[in-house]
């Protein structure tokens, strides 16, 4: 059936079996891949995306259930070449290793600044538990994104 | 996954009618935390599905005189942000705060929590001590469940299969008693329950229990109340020898079963360190 999906301001005409989930759509339909796939089951948070600027799992909605709703993904961060300042402070903070579950990570992290500009070090933590990462240990993640709420 | 046939009506009659119209055959899609991946792994596999995330009449939240009526689809975000449930059952909040990651609080929603009839859903004991009841509806009409005869068993509900759970409501617990939930699970987020209990105590002026209602979830098959140890409580002030007993006497009166996430006896003690905890906290609080 055909869908419209908007993705990072952008409209999509889609033809999609039902069953296709939103990270479905967004990576094999659209060829967006910043999205990654890690569990498909809710644990990882690898495939975070915003929908109206809150962090969901893509792979566990229907891309139909996201037609008419505002979504953002990696990709969508960076305005005319210039990187989001949370992507610049993941940089300068040396918060990416292998670097699998960063897209998911920094849209997590978006999605906090956007409803809470200045978070504390608790609230940042507790918005990022959905999220996993095997390599960092996440305390530069943190702090990337508790230098990020400081660049605003 | 395998493919259905997809509808996404905005009514509510709509969608009544087309759950009678493909009577048995048809899920209900709400947050699909639940339902999508049991899909996936092929343990469901509808011919049909029924989103109903577009159904404003299902998605409110309000307060009518003394009663508040929460709508299925009110997330569990949803839940945490609301001034009024903060306001006056701060039970509910601090138990949908423990729910998943925030993703998931984004999508899961309270009625997808109660329909799931998992037995270590985390919304349901609060609903349990604020005696709440559900409202369902089909083509056939409306009837008003008090929650505990909503449940069946585990991954049971007493919901038709042309049935939908259209609201929640329950009496405001005020004058704002103790209260609390407490859970238990494996790490603090992203859990399942191995325990968990809320509470909810009215003390008359000299801070004695006129009322207490306690509802443990994940040591049975559905959701019991602790009615011996909430008898204890009444006309007692919560001294510490008083929460030592009652904690003591929770252990004893509990009927834990034993799983693949605990033993029976793990589940005993954690329920009696659960409401030790909890009395304690809420104690703090009240002295500053
Ligand atoms: C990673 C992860 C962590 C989780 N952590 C927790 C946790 O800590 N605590 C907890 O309690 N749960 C947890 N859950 C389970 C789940 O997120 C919640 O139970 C959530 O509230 C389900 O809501 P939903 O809207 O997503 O349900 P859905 O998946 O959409 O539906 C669940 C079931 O209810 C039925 N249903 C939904 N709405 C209705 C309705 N109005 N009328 C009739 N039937 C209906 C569906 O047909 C389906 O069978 C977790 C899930 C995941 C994936
Ligand atoms: S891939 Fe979606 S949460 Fe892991
Ligand atoms: S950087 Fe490798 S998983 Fe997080």
């Amino acid at each position: 059936m055909k869908r419209i999906l908007q993705i990072n301001g952008r409209n999509y005409a889609l033809d999609l079996p039902a069953k296709t989930t939103l990270l479905a759509a967004i990576r094999d339909y659209i060829g967006l891949v910043g999205t990654k796939e890690g569990c498909g089951t809710g644990e990882c948070g690898a495939c975070t995306v915003l929908m109206d600027q809150q962090p969901v799992n893509a792979c566990l909605m229907l891309a139909a259930q996201a037609e008419g709703k505002d979504i953002l993904t990696i990709e969508g961060l960076s305005q005319d070449g210039n990187l989001d300042p949370i992507q610049q402070a993941f940089i300068d903070t040396g918060a990416v290793q292998c670097g699998y579950c960063i897209p998911g990570m920094i849209m997590t992290g978006k999605g906090l600044l956007l409803t809470n500009p200045h978070p504390s070090i608790a609230q940042i933590k507790e918005a990022i538990a959905g999220n996993l990462c095997r390599c960092t240990g996440y305390y530069q993640i943190v702090a990337a994104i508790a230098k990020a709420s400081q660049a605003r | 996954m395998k493919d259905f046939q997809l509808f996404s009506p905005t009514e509510l009659e709509e969608a009544l009618d087309l759950l009678t119209r493909h009577c048995g055959q048809m899920r209900i899609l709400a947050g699909g935390t639940d339902l999508l991946i049991r899909m996936r792994d092929g343990q469901v596999q509808p011919e049909t599905v029924l989103d109903l995330t577009r159904i404003s009449a299902l998605h409110f939240l309000r307060q009518d005189s003394n009663a508040i009526e929460i709508g299925p689809l009110i997330t569990h975000t949803e839940v945490l942000c609301s001034p009024l449930l903060n306001q006056e059952t701060p039970l509910l909040v601090q138990a949908c705060r423990t729910i998943g990651g925030w993703q998931i609080r984004n999508r899961g929603t309270i009625g997808g929590n109660l329909c799931n009839a998992s037995p270590a859903g985390d919304a349901v004991p609060p609903l349990y001590v604020l005696a709440a009841e559900c409202t369902l509806a089909s083509r056939r009409g409306r009837r008003v469940l008090p929650i505990q005869a909503f449940f069946h068993g585990p991954g049971q509900t007493v919901l038709a299969p042309d049935e939908l759970l259209v609201g929640i409501q329950f009496p405001s617990p005020q004058p704002t008693p103790l209260q609390f939930f407490e859970k238990i699970g494996q790490r603090k987020a992203l859990a399942i329950s191995k325990v968990n209990m809320a509470f909810l105590g009215w003390t008359d002026q000299e801070g004695r229990f006129q009322k207490v209602r306690i509802a443990l979830g994940a040591v049975a098959p559905t959701v019991v109340r602790a009615v011996r140890t909430e008898d204890y409580l009444v006309g007692k002030r919560p001294t510490a020898d008083v929460i030592q007993a009652a904690s003591d006497m929770i252990e004893t009166e509990v009927q834990p079963i034993g799983d693949i996430r605990s033993t029976e006896q793990y589940r005993r003690e954690v329920s009696g360190e659960l409401l030790r905890l909890g009395l304690a906290k809420c104690q703090k609080e009240e002295h500053g």
